[in-house]
């Protein structure tokens, strides 16, 4: 804003009254009950008890997805009917960075969980260092390497004898995701999806400069690409999952390597789903003609959202599949 | 779009479906006094319980529902949304912009909180009872030995996380893109800069917060580890995530409390705020040092050495901005034509007692004095202190200030000075000798005690009565300003304030500055 006297100041589009606030507030509020509910009857609840919890919760994710999708286009109809000023333009990229910023914190929390537990607790409960003093009474043979193949309790002989307080039974895996359990560098799956998304967000940035030159052709061929190549990581990242559960002995159960593996990628393959989504989306807006070559913030926006989850996969690939 | 300048929609679709912030911030406030009076509620059964020892008036299951959910309502319910009220009121009119910068969005992160609160209190009536495990909710007691109920808090918890990080990214980017025109950020009312700054720590540690309660819950229904060494996870990861949030999040309650009382002393000594460079620079060096120095809540759980001596030092250093803030408070009254209305006085109770509680938390400070008081009610007396007699009397200071901009009526005078003195009297009542049965060894969040801390409990719970009714004063007082008050058209409603907000007319017209306003360049900030 290049300081405008309050005669050429640009009014800043403040909407009326809209209801989209207390719809996607019943789908969220019923989604989350619906949710809880589930997770309750599975852990808590009669097996032979029917619960209408799932109704509930579809019922509220859909009117909640339904709800976020006419959000979404009346804020499109608003931008091509002209009525966002270029001081409103700057608040959804500031509402996007900040977004992404939080995001980002979110996979730090996991990231320092992992970190914590590698360079601190693994050797604390194999009776190093300063924390180490309880492997002698609870923990005893326990030793630690990471992947941690064997968890504690299997150490002291399985969650019957584990002299403490019995929360689960933790089966570590037979196969770990390291690169020395296969024989060839091409079998080894997370190296094919650093290649598909590393290239994805090559794809991406070349779209994106096919639509600053207005060239429209080679923006929607270079998406279309780009989603292609998260379909495909999807894909890749679901076979390893099958593989870890059917071969690899590996699942949630395994232990902290198992619980850190699955949230970690977990988390980031469903930000890859998202990102996915939203270039897929912004694909077809623009084989609908909404974008011009200065003014295609919902291809901006997304695009930033799908080097985000980029970036993310490299910090994966380093410290939960190399090192 | 339609005409601008209309007034607000008839009948409750204005409330539903407004993007307005003053309506809002309106919302936010009176939602955030129903949760203080609730919460209120859980900590007079808790007070009643301890006002003699032996098992009094409730079962200890149900005590430690009662401190689990005083704690989650006053800070998630109460304190937290609002200030956020605040800032939905006076942010827009404080650097002349039109409204918040995402009206639609704003309307949904306050909507969203009701029901979650709801289904919060709900879990009071589910079979196990509600969430029994403190608000700090550690592992295993909030995952292992867990009521069901526990689920539902999980959830509420991601709802009120994605609550705060909206209304946040809402006020950074109104700050950072909204500002009128010579508006630079170093004339931005202090109010305005704690809130950025703020918003900032939200953004940056709910998400942390949201990853906390997601290892919960996948330790609870999905068999992982995180929080339990059998499968070697670590309950004390727990407290580490936790508290990486949680130690910004009482800076969160407490910031924008620093910028209230650096409004209002300045108007009511009749003097510009001393040092305001310095208010900024400390309060972002306040915000930089709460991420690295949560573990100082945990010195007991046998952390090295080196870890210890690390966060007694970076704890010990938060110390020296916030001297910086109450040097800064006490020169700008220094020779200032000072009076002492109702304002005034919560504000210099305010600093009185917030720089108490300041000095119990540099005692707290200390890893091997802290081994001694770690939980006991001397931290309980510690966090009160900062909290209420911080927060809570700021947001007071707070709403006696602005309330004559926000209706055009004065509020009764002798009514406000007569609820601070009751509430001053019955704080210190409750939350005093609590530093001294603690020190002596009485340890929080158990209903029963020792025989020799009788007589300090009963003054406690007498003082905790005291101040519990002195809010339904508060109450009165604003709803009769409301309906009743002595009507009042001038913008400047206290001759000394400063700042955008006391140029518009009074009561603040629904829609301000949509165009905004001239900034005198030659005019230092407010």
């Amino acid at each position: 804003m290049s300081n405008p006297t309050s005669t050429e100041y640009e009014k800043y589009y403040v909407p009326e009254k809209s209801k989209m606030a207390i719809m996607a507030t019943i789908g969220l509020i019923l989604s989350i009950y619906g949710a809880a509910s589930i997770m309750n009857d599975m852990t808590f609840g009669d097996p032979n008890e029917t619960t209408s919890s799932w109704s509930v919760f579809l019922f509220g994710l859909f009117f909640f997805l339904a709800t976020l999708f006419a959000w979404f286009r009346q804020a499109i109809k608003e931008n091509i009917a002209g009525m966002n000023s270029a001081q409103l333009k700057k608040s959804y990229v500031l509402g996007m960075f900040w977004f992404i910023f939080s995001e980002v914190m979110f996979f730090f929390a996991f990231f320092g969980a992992l970190f914590y537990v590698r360079t601190l607790v693994g050797p604390w409960l194999a009776g190093e260092g300063e924390g180490g003093r309880m492997n002698g009474i609870l923990w005893e043979g326990f030793e630690y390497s990471w992947p941690m193949m064997q968890t504690p309790q299997e150490a002291v002989g399985g969650a019957a004898a584990q002299p403490i307080a019995n929360n689960g039974s933790f089966t570590s895996a037979e196969t770990s995701m390291d690169f020395s359990e296969v024989s060839h560098w091409y079998q080894w799956l997370p190296l094919w999806n650093t290649i598909i998304l590393l290239t994805s967000s090559f794809t991406c940035h070349v779209a994106h400069m096919g639509i600053l030159d207005g060239n429209k052709k080679k923006f929607n061929l270079w998406l279309g690409i780009t989603v292609a190549l998260g379909v495909i990581f999807l894909f890749v990242q679901f076979y390893e999952y099958y593989e870890a559960y059917a071969h690899f002995g590996l699942t949630l159960n395994s232990g902290i390597y198992g619980s850190t593996f699955f949230m970690l990628t977990g988390f980031h393959g469903f930000h890859v789903f998202m990102g996915m989504t939203m270039l897929a989306i912004q694909l077809m807006r623009s084989l609908k003609g909404h974008f011009t070559a200065d003014d295609h913030f919902g291809f901006e926006a997304s695009s930033w959202y799908w080097h985000f989850v980029d970036v993310v996969w490299v910090f994966l690939f380093l410290f939960v599949y190399i090192l | 779009m339609g005409d601008h300048h209309h007034g607000p929609a008839k009948g409750i679709s204005r409330w539903l479906f407004t993007t307005n912030h003053k309506d809002i911030g309106t919302m936010y406030l009176w939602f955030s006094f129903a949760m203080f009076i609730l919460g209120g509620f859980f900590a007079m059964v808790i007070r009643a319980e301890l006002f003699q020892p032996g098992m009094q008036l409730v079962e200890p299951a149900f005590f430690n529902q009662m401190t689990t959910l005083h704690g989650l309502v006053m800070v998630f319910g109460a304190i937290m949304p609002s200030f956020v009220g605040l800032a939905n009121w006076m942010i827009p009119m404080m650097i002349g912009a039109p409204d918040m910068a995402l009206p639609r969005m704003n309307n949904w992160s306050f909507w969203i909180l009701p029901p979650t609160f709801l289904l919060l209190a709900s879990t009071l009536f589910m079979e196990g009872g509600a969430p029994a495990f403190g608000w700090t909710f550690y592992a295993p007691l909030s995952t292992t030995y867990a009521p069901p109920s526990v689920t539902f808090f999980i959830f509420s918890v991601h709802v009120l996380g994605l609550s705060s990080i909206m209304g946040s990214i809402n006020i950074i980017a109104t700050v950072m893109n909204m500002r009128a025109p010579g508006m630079t950020y170093m004339k931005m009312p202090l109010f305005v800069w704690t809130w950025l700054i703020t918003a900032f720590l939200l953004v940056a540690v709910m998400p942390v917060l949201a990853g906390a309660v997601t290892m919960m819950l996948m330790d609870i229904h999905f068999g992982t580890s995180f929080f339990s060494a059998a499968g070697g996870g670590d309950p004390v990861l727990f407290q580490h995530v936790f508290w990486f949030f949680g130690h910004p999040e009482v800076y969160i309650i407490i910031l924008p409390a620093f910028g209230v009382v650096s409004q209002i002393i300045p108007a009511f000594s009749r003097k510009p705020l001393f040092g305001y460079d310095s208010m900024v620079y400390a309060t972002a060096s306040i915000a930089f040092l709460s991420f690295i120095v949560w573990a100082h809540h945990m010195y007991t759980v046998g952390m090295p050495v080196a870890g210890e001596l690390f966060f007694m030092y970076a704890t010990m250093l938060i110390a020296v901005p916030t001297g910086v803030k109450v040097f800064n408070w006490i020169s700008t009254m220094w020779r200032g034509a000072m009076t002492f209305e109702t304002p005034m006085l919560f504000s210099l109770g305010f600093l009185v007692l917030f720089t108490i509680g300041g000095f119990t938390g540099l005692m707290l400070s200390i890893a091997p004095s802290d081994f001694q008081y770690h939980d006991s009610y001397f931290v309980v007396a510690h966090f009160h202190y900062v909290m209420v007699a911080g927060a809570v009397f700021s947001m007071t200071a707070a709403v006696y200030y602005w309330l004559p901009k926000w209706c055009g009526r004065m509020y009764n005078e002798t009514m406000g000075k007569t609820h601070f003195w009751i509430s001053f009297v019955g704080f210190n009542l409750t939350f005093f000798p609590q530093h001294f049965v603690g020190l002596a060894g009485m340890p929080r969040r158990i209903p029963d005690y020792a025989l020799q801390f009788a007589d300090f409990n009963m003054m406690s719970s007498i003082g905790a009565f005291i101040y519990g009714a002195s809010q339904i004063l508060f109450l009165y007082n604003v709803i009769a300003t409301i309906v009743a008050g002595k009507p009042t058209s001038e913008e400047k409603v206290w001759d000394g304030a400063e700042g955008l907000e006391w140029t518009v007319p009074t009561p603040a017209p629904y829609h301000t500055f949509e165009t905004p306003p001239k900034i005198d360049p030659a005019h230092a900030h407010s």
